[in-house]
């Protein structure tokens, strides 16, 4: 009997410092199946954020560079406009993408840059230690908003893809979540499609995975996964946004 | 040796591009120049100005204070720079746009009407290679073969204005020889 | 080559080209958008890149993306431009990449003024960004020395893999002088193999490449640390440029001046020996590395009692001029800012006055 499950090859051997009931591990790996299944580890480029992934260069086996907090799209477009046969990932959290790097995801994506972004949404700022985020639901508590996100004061939360999805330039767009196997695999059908578009130098693409925070949620994994079904996934609907023509 | 002539005006006069082809063809003539315009808002339909620096050594500062010349295209630029020109210059007055001199006894001032003469050339957008031209003839800071090269440069790709602004440029001679 | 009449920003565009740079990234700032104006035509003619970034803040990591994939890469900015990519340029430093940065200075702080300045002479050679990091900066006073020192700036930037600036003004961009290319372009550049993001399969590897800034391990950041430390120290003992003039005179002043302030000074120098004073300069090329043996020697010479530093702000530069001589003479400043650039005439008076 052959083997039938292993560790994808563009994934190292180091172990992830990410917490218990985390989904970075699960989003890490479908992203290293989708480059193994393309074929395209030695000329594929990730960018790393800053946030809780911002070790990442650490668990990928390809190329990486380094990005300032929410310059990911910048330095991919540069890396893209010089060099447009290397396959270009970024990886970033909320806080980074749509709070600090909102310019710049938003120009790379209506220039239609023709690299990918996985967008990993869990509604709060993890590395930094549990602050509130563009994307933290109306009256969730956090360190910056401890008596709950008031949006009398700082506004809704943002829908990133339904924002991006608004622009007039073609990209693939979608959002997708990994809290459980039967979401995994549609959001792993998404992620390879983003690059294979990239593949196909055919649009910029963005998967925004809706995921959890059971740390700074100070809730278990379990619990966490029922909230993500139950509050955020009400929010934040799965589903394509935006599809190239 | 070195002389500097200071050319203002309104902007869209020419004034930038008469001052480029003045260094230019002081290039062609194996001088050192440098051609410094003014920038920023005043660019924008205000008032145009630019110096260009000709010598036969490096070119120290290019930011002149007292110019050897002035071609002056309009009224407010004549009563601005006149006073700043040195001794025994040439200023040379748009006659078409100003009604009155220099107010100076000691440079040679040559006023010629050049919108008129480049209208009857065909077109008054010619005025300033009129202007240049007269003011060359009279001072002598560069050859009229130079200038004329240049001109041609400067309108390499719209050859269709070439023989207009040749003939701007016999008229103007005509007009800036004592 | 012949030479040819050309603006400072285009021909710092060209430059670039000659120099084998063909990508590059901007934001609109003037004085020196006709860099972008001239090459969004020119890019395109060569094979290069051209691309308007939405923020000064994108085009530094759209340069910092470049650089670390191995291409050569360049931008050109203004002042409160540059303050935007300093950001970048400390992350470029800190993961050891080659970027090439010119600053056409305006007045400031704030929006200040569009004019000619040199009020960034601290940020460019000392604060640059945050941490530990420095640039290599190079000053030209002609449009052909621009030319020379944008040529120049790559290979340094890639000998150091650091950044390197050439910081002009106003004038420097605004000008027409004639100036001489070079007929050939430079060579490839050079092997980025070792540790760039070409991707693994470009340079035939099965060995990843991290191009990165983050160090957690305080062990590990200092040993980084070190080696940008000797970076710099290699620059101030092999880079340092300046140019003497009349320092073989007995002179009894010593300007120290660069860039267009220095053309003036040059003018007032020249002036005041038609008139039977001796005064000799000293005009630092680089910034960083300062020149500063050359303004100590100068210093020493018997006959100089007074030494000025002479720029277009309000008294920058004369701190290192005064760590150069280390008091055995008198160093004071004279300058002007805001686009107000000091006439030979005032220069005249003030060293004059000075050196009594």
């Amino acid at each position: 009997m052959g083997k039938t499950f292993k560790r994808p090859e563009a994934l190292t051997e180091t172990d992830t410092h990410y917490c218990p009931g985390c989904t970075h591990g699960i989003i890490h790996r479908l992203v290293a199946e989708t480059i193994d299944e393309l074929g395209i580890l030695g000329k594929t480029v990730g960018i790393a954020p800053v946030g809780c992934a911002v070790l990442a260069y650490n668990y990928f086996n390809c190329d990486f560079q380094e990005a300032a907090h929410g310059r990911a799209p910048a330095m991919a477009t540069g890396i893209k406009r010089v060099r447009p046969d290397l396959m270009v990932f970024t990886y970033q959290g909320d806080g980074d993408l749509a709070s600090i790097g909102m310019g710049e995801i938003i120009h790379a994506a209506n220039r239609g840059e023709k690299f990918t972004t996985i967008f990993v949404n869990n509604a709060i700022y993890g590395m930094t230690g549990g602050q509130m985020a563009p994307t933290t639901m109306p009256d969730q508590r956090t360190t910056t908003s401890p008596f709950g996100r008031n949006v009398e004061d700082v506004g809704m939360p943002i829908k990133v893809a339904e924002l991006l999805a608004a622009l007039q330039t073609p990209a693939y767009i979608t959002r997708q979540t990994v809290i459980k196997p039967k979401y995994i695999n549609k959001a792993k059908k998404a992620i390879k499609q983003a690059f294979t578009y990239q593949l196909e130098k055919k649009c910029f693409s963005l998967v925004e995975v809706v995921s959890t925070c059971p740390t700074n949620w100070g809730m278990t994994p379990l619990d966490a996964i029922e909230w993500t079904e139950k509050t955020l996934l009400e929010y934040y609907k799965l589903g394509d946004y935006k599809i190239p023509a | 040796m070195q002389s500097e002539v200071m050319f203002a005006g309104f902007g869209g006069q020419g004034i930038l591009v008469m001052g480029k082809i003045l260094a230019h063809a002081a290039m062609e003539e194996k001088y050192e120049v440098a051609w410094v315009p003014s920038y920023g808002p005043e660019m924008r339909g205000g008032t145009a100005y630019c110096t260009v620096v000709i010598a036969d050594h490096p070119i120290g500062s290019p930011i002149i204070k007292n110019p050897k010349h002035l071609v002056a295209m309009n009224g407010p630029s004549l009563e601005k720079f006149a006073p700043t020109v040195k001794k025994g210059g040439v200023i040379f007055i748009n006659r078409s746009l100003i009604s009155f001199g220099a107010n100076r006894d000691d440079v040679d001032e040559l006023a010629v009407k050049i919108m008129e003469i480049a209208k009857d050339l065909g077109s008054v957008k010619a005025a300033n290679i009129v202007a240049l031209s007269a003011f060359v003839a009279r001072s002598g800071i560069v050859s009229m073969e130079a200038l004329k090269h240049c001109i041609k440069e400067e309108f390499s790709n719209k050859p269709k204005l070439i023989p207009l602004n040749m003939e701007a440029v016999v008229a103007g001679e005509k007009a800036g020889k004592k | 080559m012949p030479k040819v009449l050309m603006k400072g920003n285009e021909a710092i565009g060209e430059a670039a080209i000659r120099a084998g740079c063909l990508n590059y990234f901007a934001y609109p700032i003037t004085p020196q958008s006709e860099v972008a104006e001239y090459l969004v035509r020119r890019m395109p003619e060569v094979g290069g890149v051209f691309l308007q970034g939405e923020s000064e803040v994108a085009v530094g990591y759209m340069l910092f993306g470049a650089a670390g994939a191995g291409a050569r890469v360049f931008t050109t900015s203004s002042s409160p431009g540059i303050s935007l990519m300093s950001e970048a340029i400390s992350y470029i430093a800190g993961a050891q990449c080659p970027a090439v940065f010119v600053n056409i200075v305006r007045g400031g702080p704030g929006l200040g003024g569009i004019l000619p300045s040199q009020g960034d002479y601290f940020q460019a050679t000392k604060g640059i960004g945050h941490g530990d990091c420095r640039m290599l900066v190079m000053a030209p006073a002609s449009v052909q020395e621009a030319v020379e020192m944008v040529m120049k700036a790559f290979p340094l930037a890639e000998k150091y893999r650091n950044p390197v600036m050439v910081l002009g003004d106003g004038l420097i961009g605004q000008m027409m002088e004639p100036v001489e290319f070079p007929d050939h372009l430079k060579s490839e550049p050079t092997n980025k193999d070792a540790w760039s993001t070409n991707g693994m399969d470009h340079r035939n590897s099965k060995k990843r490449n991290i191009v990165k800034s983050l160090f957690l391990d305080p062990a590990l950041l200092n040993d980084n640390n070190l080696q940008l430390k000797a970076k710099y120290d290699q620059m101030r003992s092999d880079e340092v440029m300046f140019e003497a003039y009349n320092t073989d005179s007995e002179y009894k002043g010593l300007v120290v001046s660069f860039g267009t302030m220095s053309r003036v000074c040059r003018t007032a120098i020249d002036l005041m020996k038609a008139d039977g004073i001796e005064i000799a300069m000293i005009r630092p090329k680089t910034l960083f590395p300062f020149p500063e043996k050359a303004v100590a020697d100068a210093s020493k010479k018997p006959t100089c009692t007074h030494i000025i530093s002479v720029e277009m702000n309000m008294g920058q530069m004369v701190e290192d001029v005064d760590l150069s001589v280390k008091g055995h003479l008198p160093v004071s400043w004279y300058g002007k800012c805001g686009g107000e650039i000091p006439t030979p005439e005032e220069i005249i008076d003030v060293v004059k006055s000075r050196i009594a």
